[in-house]
């Protein structure tokens, strides 16, 4: 579930907000707030969107971990998933790393 | 050259929310959804296409990815793709269907990679294009939905169809649930792309997925076929939500104390392993795989291995819980039944894609691994989009001055009380999980089950409308139950074990039944079988 914005990185860009499929956010004023966590599905789609690598979402789909910002932070997950994918600056060439072809059918 | 396309007109609404008039209307925006919504308007349409999350991440392909049947046209390549999924399918296809989904996939797949798709290529340098990674595929896809002219509604669910004096479906109308108001389209065509039912399982995208289109689609009076085939499960962590299985082919599963479950793999024998989670924790570990398919594997798929990286597990050197997620239709194969080559279904102006269609046309009964899935979304979705768009073309009329509402359960008043829809969908969730309901299927125990949904069902009709923020968790309930009833129904007319559905009361494929399996009611739930071109030749020849 996402459990995180940390808002050291967040530049209330709302972009999260808008992206999560299942509106797991809500705008403020300020930074969006997680609004509804027991509607996310686990997906890790918003780490990928976020421009700023802010958010963090835990693999435990059924129950919240209360992880904080600072432990996120040092864990280096933060922007892990969105590196992986090839969706950073400095990635970009994982994009085109798929070699699934080479498991199918095995 | 840059082509001007028309563009649904939006028109003032009296009740503050917002209304189009289009020729077609989507509902869904997965990849059927925006392959139904780019065909559409490249025949001309004006098209619509409504979301219930975000056109681009919502629906299963979203965070996963899947395998394409993306298939060489040489005509022996064909052959053997054709036939090699027949016997498993329980001979259900048709060979019609499959040729014109391999083409039309071949087709489709090739202009993503003209779009811009990162398609890998193989070692001899030529492209492979199997395989889709999920973010960056539906990524595309929203982008070229975009340019091709649709109006996109995000965070716009669907939640009831408007039908005219005819019958025939004219438009829908939802609500905007980040701005609290409703939305209404008027179109000449509807097509329902709205996903399968996966019972809020948490299987991989999967929230938004309660068998909506389904419901939809019936109360204007549409029917299912294959609705049997509804039993997917699909192999997780335990404690996480990403169920992609290919990984597990490499995987020993063992009980609790170390031993291995016998029988137990991800292919042929996930049976064995909801059998042993009958009786305490099952364990897996990716150890059949070799350092190259090590680094493959985390290459190709770098989502499979979040839950594990994320607690610190190395799924290749130790165990770790694992369970099935119920997948429902979404692997299963059943959904609406189509009529012709246009994914028509029994209703005029309504069209159905992706898992929202039933997909034995190309795969029977079973699934399994997929690949099948993402082919039919693209193809069906193509099929459908041109359909639809050709037919409000054709039938253009002036905009039906008066059309009815028809969606029923959760939306008509009444003296009682407005239900709870998380207790709704945990009641239906109660019957829909068990293995030893939908997995191990006998005719006692569905019997029983489906005694209980009926109720269930007759009180959902009884409760007042919703009202909001209710509205939308309580239509994902009523459409979630009345999935359930189709899908039991039609398990207990086949009385015989085919594809992924499995009678405990009947575990032999009987040949008599190579037929289809026609489903529909909401109040009173009616099963048909329906000849299979091939299997009523064999039945008259009998
Ligand atoms: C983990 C996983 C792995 C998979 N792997 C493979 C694979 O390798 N190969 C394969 O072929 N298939 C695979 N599949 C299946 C494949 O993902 C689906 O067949 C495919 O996503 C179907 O596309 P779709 O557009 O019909 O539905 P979806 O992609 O599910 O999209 C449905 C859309 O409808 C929207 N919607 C729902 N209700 C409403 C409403 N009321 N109003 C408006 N919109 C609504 C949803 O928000 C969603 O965007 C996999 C599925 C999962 C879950
Ligand atoms: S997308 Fe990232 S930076 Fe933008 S508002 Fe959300 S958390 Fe903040
Ligand atoms: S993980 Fe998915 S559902 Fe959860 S908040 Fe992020 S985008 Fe939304």
């Amino acid at each position: 579930m996402i459990e995180i914005i940390d808002p050291e990185r967040c530049t209330a860009c709302n972009i999260c907000v808008t992206a999560c499929p299942t509106n797991v956010f809500d705008k403020t004023e300020g930074l969006p707030v997680i609004a509804r966590q027991a509607d996310c599905q686990t997906c890790f789609l918003c780490e990928l969107y976020c421009p700023e690598d802010a958010l963090f979402v835990s693999p435990f789909a059924e129950q919240p971990q209360g992880i904080d910002v600072v432990a996120a932070r040092q864990s280096g997950l933060l922007g892990s998933y969105r590196r992986a994918v090839g969706w950073t600056k400095d990635s970009e060439h994982l994009r085109e790393a798929d070699r699934s072809f080479r498991l199918f059918g095995q | 050259m840059v082509a001007i396309r028309p563009r649904a007109e939006r028109r003032n609404d009296s009740n503050g929310g917002v209304s189009f008039d289009a020729d077609v209307l989507v509902l869904g925006g997965g990849p059927a959804g925006t392959w139904a919504a780019i065909s559409a308007a490249e025949r001309g349409a004006r098209v619509v296409l409504a979301d219930k999350g975000f056109c681009g991440t919502s629906g299963a392909t979203a965070p996963s990815g899947t395998g394409v049947w993306y298939v060489d046209p040489a005509p022996a390549q064909r052959e053997a793709a054709m036939a090699s999924r027949e016997a498993a399918g329980g001979y259900l296809q048709s060979r019609h269907w499959m040729a014109r989904v391999l083409d039309e996939t071949y087709a489709q797949s090739n202009r993503l990679a003209e779009w811009g798709y990162p398609y890998p290529a193989g070692d001899d340098g030529q492209p492979r294009r199997n395989s889709l990674q999920g973010p960056e595929y539906m990524r595309l896809m929203r982008k070229r939905t975009k340019s091709a002219g649709v109006t996109i509604l995000d965070h716009s669910p669907a939640l009831e169809l408007l039908v005219d004096d005819s019958g025939a479906v004219a438009g829908a109308s939802g609500v905007r649930r980040q701005h609290e108001d409703s939305w209404t389209v008027r179109a000449g065509a509807v097509v329902v792309a709205t996903g399968g039912c996966a019972f809020l399982s948490k299987t991989l995208g999967s929230n938004g997925l309660t068998g909506d289109g389904y419901l939809m689609a019936a109360e204007a009076g549409a029917e299912f076929s294959g609705m049997e085939f509804s039993n997917a499960y699909a192999i997780s962590a335990a404690f996480g939500s990403v169920t992609k299985t290919l990984f597990f082919g490499w995987a020993t599963f063992t009980y609790e104390d170390g031993s291995v479950v016998p029988g137990a793999a991800s292919k042929g024998g996930r049976k064995a392993i909801a059998r042993a989670l009958l009786h305490g924790p099952v364990y897996a570990q990716l150890d059949k795989a070799d350092e190259q398919v090590r680094a493959t594997m985390r290459a190709s798929q770098p989502n499979f291995f979040l839950p594990y990286d994320r607690t610190g597990i190395d799924p290749f050197t130790e165990r770790f819980p694992i369970t099935l997620r119920l997948e429902g239709t979404i692997r299963g194969t059943g959904g609406l039944r189509i009529t012709d080559d246009s994914c028509a279904t029994t209703v005029p102006g309504l069209f159905a894609a992706g898992d929202a269609a039933t997909r034995e046309l190309i795969c029977g009964g079973f699934t399994g691994g997929g690949s099948h899935n993402a082919a039919w979304a693209i193809s069906s979705g193509s099929f459908a989009g041109r359909g639809a768009a050709d037919y409000a073309l054709q039938t253009r009329r002036a905009p039906a001055t008066s059309v009815r509402r028809a969606g029923t359960a959760g939306l008509q008043a009444a003296p009682r009380r407005a239900l709870d829809p998380a207790q709704l969908a945990r009641a239906v969730q109660d019957e829909a999980y068990p293995y030893e309901t939908n997995y191990f299927r006998n005719a006692e125990r569905l019997t029983a089950s489906l005694g209980r949904l009926d109720r269930l069902w007759r009180e959902v009709t009884e409760a007042d409308a919703a009202a909001w923020p209710d509205l939308i968790r309580t239509r994902e309930g009523a459409a979630m139950l009345a999935t359930a009833r189709w899908m039991y129904r039609s398990a207990l007319a086949r009385t015989e074990s085919r594809g992924m559905h499995w009678r405990e009361d009947h575990p032999q494929l009987d040949a008599r039944q190579r037929h289809y399996v026609t489903s529909g009611g909401l109040d009173e739930v009616w099963t048909e079988p329906r000849p299979h071109d091939e299997g009523a030749l064999v039945e008259a020849a009998e």
